[in-house]
């Protein structure tokens, strides 16, 4: 199917795409497009305008701030996933950025637009959230920036308000952390149906800190503090890893759907965050 | 309607497109590309995958007007002057295509992991082509044809996009700009 007819803007600043954004009632903002050009196209969504967010060139690119990294919503998964800054100050991001779908996808899909997008079993969520990052949103009266524990609200539900957009996204720096993200599903490009994202700072061979999140364990990404709290000063050993990570799954009530009930996914969730962990100490 | 400028298989084009236009749509029915083929119509199966500024996107998942401005290459452009790629050559001589429906699409997808990755192991080229479904063949013969384009790019020290090019007069917009 073809999407419903639509104007199509492409503003060059994110103060003219403020101005097209207020245009009408009925606005949608094209990122990468890669969710939202299948919607449109399946007639899930027909909206009257569209505004791309494609030629805004300040929306691009990686940057140090201090001891923050900071990512233009508009950088493609690819340039995340690449980039030797994101791999440096935040490995967990350039872990996840590389299992998102496929080399196709991340090439026209864009970082912040996956966020603001907020799939409960986007790969970029968890991660986010596990290293604390804050997502600054322009809109008409100016700029806010909200911290991750807020942003993400429910299914497809973000801080963003209307007329907003997301512009950047900063995270801290976690230099010299070790990071994995584990994800789980059954054939080629299916979405997590299950992840869990954890990196460690490992100090004379203990767990020195630790941050770990769920991907798709709720309707929105679970920070694991209890574990993250068990975490330290554990032995980078399977066993003792393992233990420490028995209980992740407390207190969640995922989804049940064709690829699993909640019962199978808690129990995922524990295996995972055990190779996870793992992993990122490794 | 709005009017954009592209260049697909190294010709330039302007053409008024409707908004809602898909690429795949211009490329097939306004330029008569119809080698780019539309397969799941749902951006899982990759056969419509086409170069986008020397990068594999999926053409049913973009809008002709994203395109405007940006350098395009189809597989109705990578053979130059009658001389096949050479990966189109190594997808024939490893018989890796049955029905030939996905083939445009692996091909592009297949040039973008060796201009990236010139000496993919078996693994890596699974993986890389991992946005391309083909239902025939089980992957098998695919993956031998990448191999003999890898192996013979390594076999004269060449990178695969220098032997690309040179082999096949190919220009710049096949893939080696990356």
């Amino acid at each position: 199917m073809i999407p419903a007819a639509f104007d199509y803007h492409a503003p060059t600043s994110v103060e003219e795409a403020m101005r097209l954004l207020g245009s009408s009632g009925d606005v949608k903002v094209l990122a990468g497009g890669q969710s939202l050009i299948p919607v449109l196209r399946l007639r899930l969504a027909a909206p009257e305008v569209i505004v791309d967010l494609g030629r805004i060139e300040s929306l691009r690119g990686i940057r140090e701030d201090g001891d923050t990294l900071v990512i233009g919503a508009m950088t493609s998964h690819d340039v995340v996933a690449r980039s030797p800054l994101v791999a440096t100050h935040a490995l967990l991001l350039s872990k996840a950025a590389q299992t998102v779908a496929d080399p196709q996808v991340r090439h026209l899909g864009t970082f912040g637009g996956a966020l603001a997008h907020a799939d409960p079993a986007g790969d970029l969520l968890a991660p986010a959230l596990a290293l604390d990052a804050s997502f600054v949103i322009v809109g008409p009266s100016g700029s806010r920036t909200v911290p991750a524990a807020d942003f993400f609200q429910d299914l497809f539900t973000t801080a963003i308000g209307e007329g907003e957009i997301l512009t950047e996204v900063r995270v801290p720096k976690h230099t010299g952390w070790g990071a994995h993200y584990e994800k789980f599903s059954r054939v080629a490009q299916q979405w997590a149906i299950v992840a869990v994202a954890a990196t460690v700072r490992v100090e004379g061979g203990t767990i020195a800190q630790a941050r770990v999140a769920l991907t798709n364990m709720g309707s929105v990404p679970i920070r694991a503090s209890a574990t993250e709290q068990a975490l330290v000063g554990v032995a980078v050993d399977a066993s003792a890893i393992a233990a420490a990570v028995a209980d992740i799954a407390d207190g969640t009530r995922p989804p049940s759907d064709l690829n699993g009930d909640g019962d199978y996914r808690r129990h995922l969730a524990s295996v995972l965050a055990r190779r996870s962990v793992l992993a990122a100490a490794g | 309607m709005t009017r954009i400028s592209v260049n697909v298989d190294r010709v330039s084009y302007s053409d008024e497109v409707e908004n809602r236009t898909l690429l795949v749509q211009y490329l097939r029915d306004q330029l008569g590309k119809t080698g780019t083929v539309v397969g799941c119509d749902t951006s899982s199966c990759g056969a419509c995958t086409v170069h986008l500024d020397g990068r594999s996107v999926k053409s049913c998942a973009m809008l002709a007007v994203q395109a405007d401005g940006h350098e395009v290459t189809t597989i109705e452009g990578l053979a130059s002057d009658g001389v096949l790629h050479p990966m189109q050559a190594a997808f024939y001589e490893c018989h890796a295509l049955q029905c030939g429906f996905c083939t445009p699409g692996m091909i592009l997808s297949a040039i973008d992991l060796l201009n990236d990755n010139p000496n993919p192991t078996e693994t890596e080229i699974r993986e890389g082509l991992d946005g391309n479904l083909c239902r025939c063949t089980g992957y098998q013969n695919i993956v031998r044809a990448v191999q003999q384009v890898a192996g013979a790019s390594a076999s004269t020290g060449a990178s695969a996009s220098a032997g690309a090019s040179a082999s096949a007069g190919a220009s710049a917009s096949t893939g080696a700009s990356s």
